[in-house]
């Protein structure tokens, strides 16, 4: 059976981590190489870097941290953030990325999907989604999440399920889904819509948004069926380790890949 | 001779292999050339993507007949995911034809997709429990995390030349072996300290055999 994974997701802009206050014994926590090796070393199953840098020449920096980091850390690495082009891909996976998140140039152009997996299989696409849930005064009955593109700056009209299914059918290897209405909250993930997501795909969906505590975590891979937690703020901002979740997740029966094995 | 070539088929993130050998002491060398990877000690073998493509890639490449000069001089072969596969007789991984696809045929099998109903790729941690006192999972734990990531998976015809399996709603072969050949499902590279050591097996087994 497969473990339950952990994901620690980076936010990298001009080639620099930009949030984390707790890392005292890590030479630069600003360095998202040292990061990485950091909850590497932590028992990460995995580690997302997000891109967020504005400037297409800034982008270049995160060809160098994905190679500098694939030096130090060997578990799974997956990059997103402005990828709009097999070339781009290509570049990442070849300075050392497993896999690649499309968000917006997806929404975009839904072909690029498939172009990925048929050229590099459908394990290296990441389909990363940025959704909130629909008014239910102003939304049609049958839509309850609505997608949105440009970083969640830009609704697209498109209903969450409708592009889960699209993504799949174009092959994407894996749903990384993020609740617009439960990021930032600390208050858990959106379970219902995490669910309703793993009902209608048969890849596995990444939960992202909303971690606060390790029952939200538990919740999310249980009620939410999702086959890993992506965590930003819990992480670093120390309020839990890699380790306590962990062994929180154990103790509660799911199976994990054990710390330091 | 080369102690280590890491074969380029253009189908594999050749970086994440090379760097994970140079961690445990190997002196990885990474090549495309039929001549250079004959003449190696021995050989991995990695791959990603789709076994129609990469199957045609190394026959236009001309490496299907070096491979197989590596393992009828019973050197050293690790195949890593889809490099794993392409040692087996064909494959039902097609994307035009509903016709099996040959690969290399050093192993008698096939390579069949995960039925219907489980969630694919298998993606994430699995566990590998070896069959036998294979030396490439010595001093590794019974049941130790790899990383996998793949759609399909090989059925040996004989049972002899599994290694090891794993659990997925079944348990399906993770790893092979035949001699000098090995073959690994899940990627070494990316499954952490586990991963390191068995490449460090692979290492002692290249020490052995000369």
């Amino acid at each position: 059976m497969l473990a339950k994974r952990i994901i620690p997701c980076l936010d990298v802009r001009d080639g620099r981590v930009v949030k984390g206050t707790r890392f005292v014994n890590i030479r630069d926590a600003g360095d998202p190489v040292e990061r990485a090796a950091f909850y590497n070393r932590e028992g990460a199953d995995e580690i997302v870097f997000l891109d967020i840098t504005a400037s297409v020449e800034g982008r270049r920096a995160i060809i160098d941290v994905v190679r500098q980091t694939a030096e130090v850390v060997f578990i799974p690495l997956t990059v997103g953030g402005g990828i709009d082009s097999t070339s781009f891909m290509q570049e990442l996976l070849e300075s050392g990325a497993d896999k690649v998140s499309l968000n917006t140039a997806a929404l975009k152009n839904p072909a690029l999907i498939r172009e990925g997996a048929e050229q590099f299989g459908s394990q290296c696409i990441v389909v990363a989604i940025d959704a909130c849930r629909v008014d239910q005064q102003t939304g049609s009955e049958s839509r309850k999440w609505e997608v949105y593109s440009h970083g969640g700056r830009k609704a697209t009209g498109l209903d969450l399920i409708d592009w889960v299914k699209k993504a799949e059918a174009m092959s994407a290897g894996e749903i990384l889904l993020t609740s617009m209405d439960a990021d930032g909250t600390l208050d858990g993930y959106d379970n219902e819509m995490l669910a309703a997501v793993a009902d209608a795909v048969q890849i596995p969906v990444i939960a992202s948004g909303g971690a606060g505590t390790l029952e939200h975590m538990y919740e999310a891979l249980t009620r939410g069926k999702a086959h890993a937690v992506l965590a930003a703020s819990i992480l670093h901002y120390g309020t839990y380790s890699i380790a306590e979740i962990k062994e929180y997740l154990s103790s509660k029966g799911l199976p994990v890949r054990p710390v330091n094995k | 001779m080369k102690e280590l070539v890491i074969v380029d088929s253009g189908s594999a993130n050749l970086y994440s292999i090379f760097k994970a050998c140079e961690m445990v002491s190997l002196k990885p060398e990474i090549s495309s050339n039929p001549e250079v990877i004959a003449a190696a000690k021995a050989v991995i073998f990695p791959g990603v993507g789709f076994f129609d493509h990469a199957a045609r890639t190394i026959r236009e490449n001309r490496l299907t007949d070096a491979l197989l000069k590596v393992i009828t001089d019973k050197k050293p072969l690790l195949g890593i995911c889809l490099g794993m596969q392409l040692l087996f007789t064909e494959s039902e991984e097609s994307i035009n034809t509903a016709d099996a696809v040959k690969g290399l045929g050093a192993v008698a099998g096939r390579v069949k997709r995960f039925p219907a109903g489980l969630p694919v790729p298998h993606v994430g941690w699995n566990r590998v429990m070896p069959a036998s006192g294979h030396p490439l999972f010595e001093g590794l734990e019974s049941g130790a995390y790899f990383y996998f990531t793949h759609s399909y998976y090989v059925q040996p015809e004989k049972t002899q030349v599994i290694l090891a399996r794993t659990e997925y709603a079944f348990p399906f072969t993770s790893a092979v072996g035949d001699g000098s050949l090995m073959g690994v499902q899940f990627h070494p590279e990316k499954s952490g300290p586990a991963g390191l050591h068995l490449l460090g097996n692979f290492g002692k087994i290249i020490a052995d055999n000369y």
